[in-house]
């Protein structure tokens, strides 16, 4: 019994969480396993969108519209006709002005918090995704590549170079300088080609 | 590394699983998200203090007003970091020609897009101007405004929307929509109340301090809508061109 209540739970009732959950490692696993850097940028974006559909799916409500005022409980309902500002000013003016909703009306709206979140993160995330996707292009111009493991080779390559002395350095390219003149005096022109 | 991977990924899958036992079911009206005082109070007083009939707005524009003027803000630095990224990052460096077709515009494309922007940039302004009453808002309207330029960069090339939308104008209206929020922060300031207060406008405004709160909020949205339509179309031309601005995709 326990393990099919368990399972008919997860899926029929909480589905919404399954699906989350299941962007949400296809998004993490892009990001640690995959070696090229735009393909754990599209796992980040899947992963954002996993957090997005979790928020959105929580702020479900049963019976509920969205949170926008009907014409019932809309402070503009009965004088939606007025154009001018003026008009509506001097109206609410003059009039009691709208109340506060009752418990038993407050039930028929969706929580807006939730979907004020979601609104700013959207747009922030592209905002994000842009800045990443403009460090990848730098990262290609620089070394040629955006697989993780040859730039992880070419970046420790420019590290031997930098943190050998400069005595060092200039012995080694004297004696490469010197090898090459030799080789060239042998050989001729068959060395010119590396 | 790939089969290594799996394990942590397989580990926290289950653990969210675990977890989402104990979470509200699908459209609980007793669940945290839907019955705190948080939320009520925001769906039953945003008509009283605001008058405004979305509250997705109102919570966005004027209850969390300071939120939404930073995450503006960080809208604008990305933009910014991206320009500085990029500009002048390929001097020197022989263009790349072996993605880039040379063709002339599609004759089709072309005519299309010009139908279609004029409509597309009104709408923008719609969903700016109508955040209030219905589905909407600075960040929508921008976006849209934003793909419009883009629309015209894809179908003709870069330089024809730079020419429509220069880079730099496009920086003076996204530092313009984050001094129009911070201003209007700022006017409800120096009226006595606090930053973002927007009820203090009602000694400039000819309304009462509800309507004073909607007006407000209309302009900040604006003010959000400038942002991010030219930040939306900064990122896409100087990502699609690697900085160049020019001869983009």
């Amino acid at each position: 019994m326990g393990e099919a209540s368990i399972a008919s739970e997860l899926f029929l009732e909480r589905l919404n969480y399954c699906i989350y959950v299941i962007l949400l490692l296809i998004g993490l696993w892009a990001m640690l396993a995959k070696r090229n850097l735009i393909k754990k940028l599209i796992g980040m974006s899947i992963f954002q969108t996993a957090i997005i559909l979790f928020y959105v799916s929580i702020a479900v409500k049963k019976e509920a519209t969205i949170p926008i005022y009907l014409p019932e409980h809309d402070p503009h309902g009965e004088h939606s006709h007025n154009s001018s500002d003026e008009n509506e000013s001097s109206h609410i003016g003059t009039a009691s002005g709208p109340v506060a909703l009752e418990a038993d009306a407050i039930t028929g709206y969706a929580n807006p918090l939730p979907h004020v979140l979601m609104l700013t993160a959207i747009v922030v995330g592209v905002a994000t995704l842009g800045l990443a996707l403009a460090l990848t292009q730098r990262i290609f111009q620089g070394y040629g590549t955006i697989e993780e493991d040859e730039l992880l080779d070419k970046l420790d390559r420019a590290d031997e170079r930098a943190s050998l002395s400069p005595l060092i350095l200039e012995e080694r390219n004297a004696r490469r300088r010197k090898k090459t003149t030799q080789s060239n005096g042998e050989k001729g022109r068959s060395k010119k080609k590396n | 590394m790939k089969v290594l991977s799996i394990i942590p990924v397989l580990a926290i899958g289950g653990l969210l699983l675990w977890a989402a036992q104990d979470f509200p079911k699908w459209g609980d009206v007793k669940s945290p998200a839907s019955n705190s005082p948080v939320s009520s109070h925001f769906i039953g007083n945003t008509g009283v203090d605001t008058e405004v009939p979305n509250m997705v707005t109102a919570v966005l524009a004027d209850y969390r007003g300071f939120d939404t003027m930073f995450e503006t803000v960080v809208v604008f630095i990305a933009g910014m970091a991206v320009i500085a990224i990029l500009k002048g990052s390929t001097k020197g460096r022989p263009r790349r020609k072996d993605h880039e077709v040379e063709a002339e515009p599609d004759l089709i494309v072309t005519n299309t897009v010009r139908l279609i922007v004029p409509v597309l940039q009104i709408f923008a302004f719609y969903v700016l101007a109508h955040g209030h009453v219905s589905p909407g808002g600075g960040f929508q309207g921008g976006v849209v405004m934003g793909a419009s330029f883009i629309l015209i960069a894809l179908s003709w090339d870069l330089e024809k929307a730079i020419s429509r939308f220069p880079i730099e104008r496009c920086l003076t209206v996204a530092v313009l929509g984050i001094l129009i929020y911070g201003g209007i922060g700022l006017l409800s300031m120096l009226l006595g109340g606090e930053f973002l207060d927007y009820a203090e406008l009602e000694r400039v405004l000819p309304v009462s301090r509800e309507m004073a709160r909607y007006h407000a909020m209309l302009g900040v949205e604006i003010g959000v809508g400038f942002t991010v339509s030219a930040i939306m179309f900064a990122l896409y031309a100087n990502l699609a061109s690697e900085g160049r601005l020019k001869e983009g995709l």
